[in-house]
């Protein structure tokens, strides 16, 4: 016998069919780490595309670079990567002084160093703390923030700014460091080398942590290299570069005679991985876990390069010098440079024509290029996934957006 | 390092793709070597495939606008009005850089509004669709064979492409003033 249910096509429907469903992700979500709007095309829990949209953080910088100075458009790289903007300012002036074929003071260089790596452990903290927000875990977060105030206190301390430092300029520094320092930063150091194994201690060897992000959003070397992507992302894939050390001439003489080890695997093993947890078994190279874990082994090792930078900074006689002058002639011609921000590559590109404004600046941002792997890295997964994929590459839309 | 200051690099390019480079300036600051824009894939393909140094990354593709938009001014420069392309490739193995310049007309056929063309690498780094798609929207430059070629930065009914040197930003958009 016909039941009356035959004639409404909507229960078959309902009952058969599991509907594709569009999800928005952001601009607002907590875990997109700023203004970024994903795209899901979701078939139940199981996401089958995703598409990021970008560009709400829009303004144009590089148009602003063609009506400005180089001097005066280091604020403008500070809004950049805003997590790291003393990594950001080095990569401009190197950029400019390459162009420039200026070399700064013995004195200043050090000093550099010493900002630089201080600003890429800053940056990684707020990865790690951030990160661990994003799969559902608040302490680590405070833990983290706690660290990066007592390091934007030093900031602070030697430039005036907490956040958009422009410290860093071209041909030098804008400011010597206030007498008693160094003692501070070293301080700062003693504290904190013990605090790390908490970190570890709190999500590296957390097992939900592990089952999050171990195995998931695998990216294989091909990938990485084929996307230009940089930084933590390619060595968490077991690519061993690290600009610092394979950098132009420019850039890698600024760490001449510093002695550090790139943190990717080799052979199985992490530089001095008797000092860090085991790699969990679960973990293969190129997932959510490893990307994390390098960013947790270049704080250790930027923490040693900033003891060494203290060293030899204490070592060098005289002052840092002047740095140039904000309506100094560019030379024509172009330069381009990438240096190892704490995000990945970050490279500028800079025309000059003669006069004191560059007739093209460019910036290639490394989250870019790591974010366009999104959709490719997400293509079936979970759409609890998706934060823990898009978490580990650590991306600032400031820089993305530019 | 720059690889194209190493010998014999350069023949092979060119024995391998004959009349594909139609310039170079190895005296610069990065060595450069200029492709003929409807070959650039090509080329692309080679180095990364063939070449005796794999240039498997592509980092930046960058458009320069070589335009001065006050006439009393372009009366006096020295260099031709053009889009100049700028790419910068990078070899993960061997860790070189190597620049390639291509130079376009501003305008497809000297008609203002209509892009000028050359083909997409895509097909050759994954990485370089976010790229083109940039360019394309700040620098309005069309890329053949793109899979996806939009706005990217900009929204997607923006007008204008803003880093051209005589771009000129609309009054409003969607009832926001913008000057």
């Amino acid at each position: 016998m016909a039941s009356i249910l035959d004639d409404d096509p909507r229960i078959i429907e309902f009952d058969v069919r599991t509907d594709e469903m569009l999800v928005n992700m952001g601009p607002q979500h907590p875990s997109t780490h700023g203004v970024l709007r994903l795209v899901l095309r979701t078939d139940g829990e199981i996401v089958s595309e995703v598409e990021p949209h970008i560009g709400y953080l829009h303004r144009c910088a590089e148009k602003i670079g063609e009506n400005l100075t180089a001097r005066q458009w280091i604020p403008y790289t500070d809004r950049m990567d805003y997590l790291a903007a003393m990594n950001m300012n080095l990569g401009w002036s190197l950029a400019v002084e390459k162009l420039m074929k200026y070399e700064v003071s013995e004195k200043a260089r050090h000093l550099r160093v010493l900002i630089a790596e201080l600003g890429r452990i800053a940056s990684h903290l707020v990865g790690m703390g951030a990160y661990g927000l994003d799969l559902g875990t608040f302490s680590p977060f405070l833990y983290a923030f706690r660290e990066r105030e007592k390091i934007l206190d030093l900031f602070e301390e030697a430039c005036g700014a907490r956040l958009t430092y422009s410290y860093i300029t071209v041909g030098g520094l804008t400011a010597d460091l206030p007498p008693g320092w160094l003692q501070r930063c070293e301080a700062f150091l003693d504290q904190f080398e013990p605090v790390i194994k908490e970190y570890h201690a709190l999500l590296t060897t957390n097992a939900i942590f592990v089952k999050r992000t171990a195995n998931i959003g695998v990216m294989s070397r091909e990938m990485a290299i084929d996307y230009g992507c940089s930084g933590p992302v390619l060595r968490g894939s077991g690519v061993d570069q690290d600009l610092r050390r394979d950098g132009e001439a420019i850039y890698t003489a600024m760490y001449d005679g510093y002695a550090f080890e790139v943190a990717v695997m080799k052979n199985g093993r992490y530089p001095r991985d008797h000092e860090y947890p085991p790699v969990p078994p679960d973990a293969v190279i190129g997932d959510c876990w490893h990307r994390f874990f390098v960013r947790m082994i270049e704080v250790v090792q930027s923490m040693d390069l900033v003891r060494q930078a203290i060293d030899r900074y204490s070592a060098c006689k005289g002052t840092i010098g002047e740095p140039l002058k904000l309506t100094e002639k560019i030379p024509a011609g172009d330069a381009y440079l990438e240096t190892e921000c704490p995000k990945g590559q970050m490279g500028f590109y800079l025309v000059g024509d003669g006069t004191a404004i560059p007739w093209r600046a460019r910036a290639r941002s490394s989250s870019f290029s790591n974010l366009s792997v999104t959709a490719d890295l997400c293509r079936g997964c979970l759409i609890a996934d998706v934060p823990a994929i898009v978490g580990s590459l650590d991306i600032v839309m400031g820089e993305i957006d530019r | 390092m720059q690889v194209t200051r190493g010998p014999g690099f350069l023949d092979q390019l060119d024995a391998a793709l004959p009349g594909a480079v139609t310039g170079r300036n190895l005296e610069a600051l990065d060595p450069w070597i200029e492709v003929a824009p409807e070959r650039i894939a090509e080329v692309c393909q080679w180095l990364k495939r063939s070449s005796p140094v794999r240039f498997d990354s592509l980092e930046c593709i960058t458009a320069v606008d070589w335009h001065e938009p006050d006439p009393k001014k372009a009366a006096k420069v020295s260099w031709q009005p053009r889009i100049e392309l700028v790419y910068h490739l990078w070899s993960t193995s061997a860790r070189v850089s190597l620049v390639l310049k291509c130079g376009l007309p501003r305008w497809k056929d000297d008609q203002p509004g209509r892009l000028p063309e050359l083909p997409s690498v895509t097909g050759v780094w994954r990485g370089a669709d976010w790229h083109e798609r940039e360019v394309y929207d700040l620098s309005g430059v069309w890329f053949t064979g793109h899979p996806d070629l939009r706005r990217i930065l900009c929204p997607e009914d923006w007008e204008g492409h803003p880093l051209r040197k005589d771009y000129v930003q609309p009054v409003e958009y969607h009832g926001i003033r913008n000057r």
